[in-house]
């Protein structure tokens, strides 16, 4: 195994730091930062997808509206009954002590990263084996799907929405809501990278790489491309799940279309964040999201009311101009940085050719 | 289970005529997808959206006092412009480009469009009363408004206008050569820029009929365009390129399933059902091909 470098280890352990201290510091802005690692979450997951293995999903909306879903189903179902929780004002009769609010909170996001999990690998055989932009597409309507039919479901809100159980009153701290929720999310975003950078060393990615430049070649070669489809897509699913349980836990509200399946909004974030850092490299989303989400706070409110024109007019720009990303672009202006070996002779024959 | 449309026969028809109607329509605008689709290899998302917005043009005459039938003749025209700017500001980049590139900028599109929409029109659901009344049939237990008869008979009016057009016309056939193959088309002196300007906006200008014939058939809101979008990608899918008998009957069958599912299912499952038929369509499509070693190209 390779050993980890010192300039490695000083940069990790210092955006660690950072991450522990953050709530602290800005402690105005802990839902922010919290939204930020989620954010994070969904980019690098995203990434997984379209940046490693060329299957642009936009269905990855699925598995964290699912697993908002599961986690407040699991948190309510496992002390009162559910109908009556969303029947109408159940969390005003239902009250959840300390104790199992944290039960509660813990067991139901395991299985809104179990679940999707297993609906990703049992609806992945079937749906991975589209190509191009006919999977893109499906996963569009796989998306949407779910979010019009969990309108219709009763049990769970259906139109008129599912409130989270609220934090437990007994807790006095009123900083303690916030921390609990960031924390969360960064453990969770920690978690993440560390998978993903694990996936960046092994062999796993170098298979997804060959499956996104030739599929077919890479059947050739004995590679069993659905297998691995397959595995990528589940461990996407997994996370986003996780991402998604702790998100409705901290909105304190699922609404079908627009918290939880929201494909107008997270849906097209995590493509956008991770194109806007560059695809298929390991900062690039994290430095998208980032980026995204502090334009996105600092704009949102300068324009409000615009804010979708903006955000469509971004995607037009960023789609359009930088699909490549940011990544992508330096790694054009210092390919040096990049490890990449640049044959000056070469480079300046290009240049004349051009 | 009970199932009010298997006990009353005469639901039946009811919904099949719905149905036939409205899949005559969906055929227009799916047949705008299929001819940018085949010619500059676009998916174009915010299809849904030129339609919405081609509604509301007919929607805004009617405001002003004129029938909102003249829509049908006026909002293509202006959308006809509408989809030429469109193309000569951000499609004219992405036509060459990797097909994500384009779902993705014509999601955009349609983003901005939704929000232009809902600022200049509001968020209310709307529709223009064309006052043309309703036909009873089988001893008044199936009713039909008369605006579902004038928008399917528009529907096929434009539609046949528009084979003969592209059959007949210089502009049709620099748009066919085009569409086989652009290199060759180009090397022949064919302007292929103008023709995929042209195509784009005849595709805006379909929709811009359709709207018009939406505002008086259906409802208006600036946040449905997508489900339009998909059912026409649906419709291409099943039908293939360039092929309009077939794009007529299968837009038929997907209004017949829609009806269908409204009454078995419920309306508030009747989007959920078209975007789960999506993707059960290309399922489908995916396991027969894999039979043969295929896949959906």
């Amino acid at each position: 195994m390779e050993k980890v470098k010192q300039k490695d280890l000083i940069l990790y352990s210092g955006l660690i730091i950072l991450g522990l201290a953050a709530p602290y510091l800005f402690s105005a802005f802990k839902v922010q930062l919290t939204y930020l690692c989620v954010l994070i979450v969904l980019a690098m997951t995203w990434n997984l997808q379209g940046g490693e293995m060329g299957y642009n999903t936009f269905g990855n909306i699925l598995f964290y509206g699912l697993g908002m879903y599961l986690t407040a189903s699991v948190q309510v179902g496992m002390f009162f009954p559910l109908a009556e929780w969303t029947e109408s004002g159940g969390e005003k009769t239902f009250v959840h002590t300390t104790a199992q609010y944290f039960q509660g909170i813990g067991v139901g996001l395991l299985v809104s990263a179990i679940i999707p999990a297993i609906i990703a690998g049992a609806i992945g055989y079937a749906i991975l084996g589209l190509r191009g932009h006919y999977f893109a597409i499906c996963t569009l309507g796989l998306g949407i799907a779910a979010g019009e039919i969990a309108g219709g479901i009763e049990i769970i809100g259906a139109g008129q929405g599912f409130t989270t159980p609220p934090f437990p009153a007994e807790i006095v701290d009123t900083e303690a809501r916030g921390k609990f929720f960031y924390f969360l999310s960064f453990a969770l975003l920690v978690g993440t990278f560390i998978f993903v950078k694990y996936i960046y060393g092994s062999r796993f990615r170098l298979i997804l790489n060959a499956i996104r430049d030739n599929e077919d070649k890479a059947e050739a070669m004995g590679i069993q491309t659905m297998k691995y489809k397959i595995v990528g897509w589940m461990c996407s699913a997994f996370f986003c799940g996780l991402a998604g349980g702790i998100m409705g836990g901290l909105i304190g509200y699922i609404d079908s279309t627009d918290v939880a399946f929201d494909g107008r909004e997270m849906g097209v974030f995590m493509v956008l964040m991770a194109i806007l850092g560059g695809k298929g490299t390991l900062w690039g989303p994290v430095i998208g999201a980032t980026l995204f989400h502090f334009f996105k706070e600092g704009l949102w409110t300068l324009i409000l009311g615009w804010q979708y024109v903006a955000l469509g007019v971004l995607i037009v720009v960023i789609v359009v101009y930088f699909p490549e990303g940011l990544m992508g672009w330096l790694r054009e202006k210092y390919p040096e940085r990049f490890g990449e070996v640049i044959d000056e002779k070469d480079r300046k024959a290009q240049v004349e050719l051009k | 289970m009970d199932f009010l449309i298997f006990k009353a026969p005469m639901l039946m028809v009811q919904a099949s005529l719905d149905g036939i109607l409205l899949g005559i329509l969906f055929a227009l605008i799916a047949y705008g997808m299929a001819l940018q689709w085949g010619v500059m290899n676009i998916i174009n998302i915010a299809q849904g959206d030129l339609v919405i917005l081609g509604g509301y043009i007919a929607y805004t005459i009617y405001l002003w006092g004129i029938h909102p039938a003249w829509g049908v003749i006026i909002s293509p025209i202006i959308m006809f412009f509408v989809g030429w700017a469109l193309y000569k500001l951000v499609i004219n980049k992405v036509v060459d480009r990797d097909l994500f590139i384009s779902i993705l900028a014509t999601f955009g599109i349609a983003i901005v469009f939704q929000q232009l929409m809902n600022f200049i029109f509001g968020a209310d659901v709307v529709v223009a009363q064309s006052e043309y009344g309703t036909t009873m049939l089988f001893d008044n237990s199936v009713t039909l408004p008369n605006s579902k008869i004038f928008s399917a008979f528009i529907s096929v009016l434009y539609a046949i206008a528009l084979v003969i057009y592209m059959r007949k016309s210089k502009l049709g056939r620099a748009i066919r050569a085009t569409a086989q193959n652009a290199r060759a088309a180009k090397i022949l002196g064919v302007d292929t820029e103008k023709v995929y300007a042209a195509t784009f906006g005849i595709n805006a200008a379909l929709c811009g009929i359709a709207g018009a014939l939406i505002s008086i058939t259906l409802t208006l809101h600036p946040y449905v365009g997508l489900p339009y979008t998909v059912r026409s990608f649906m419709i291409v899918i099943v039908a293939g390129l360039g092929n309009l008998p077939a794009v007529a009957v299968s837009g038929m069958g997907l209004g017949l399933f829609e009806e269908f599912a409204d009454y078995i299912l419920g309306t508030e499952f009747r989007i959920g059902a078209v975007f789960l038929l999506l993707v059960l369509i290309l399922v489908y499509r995916r396991f027969k091909l894999s039979k043969k070693r295929e896949y959906l190209k």
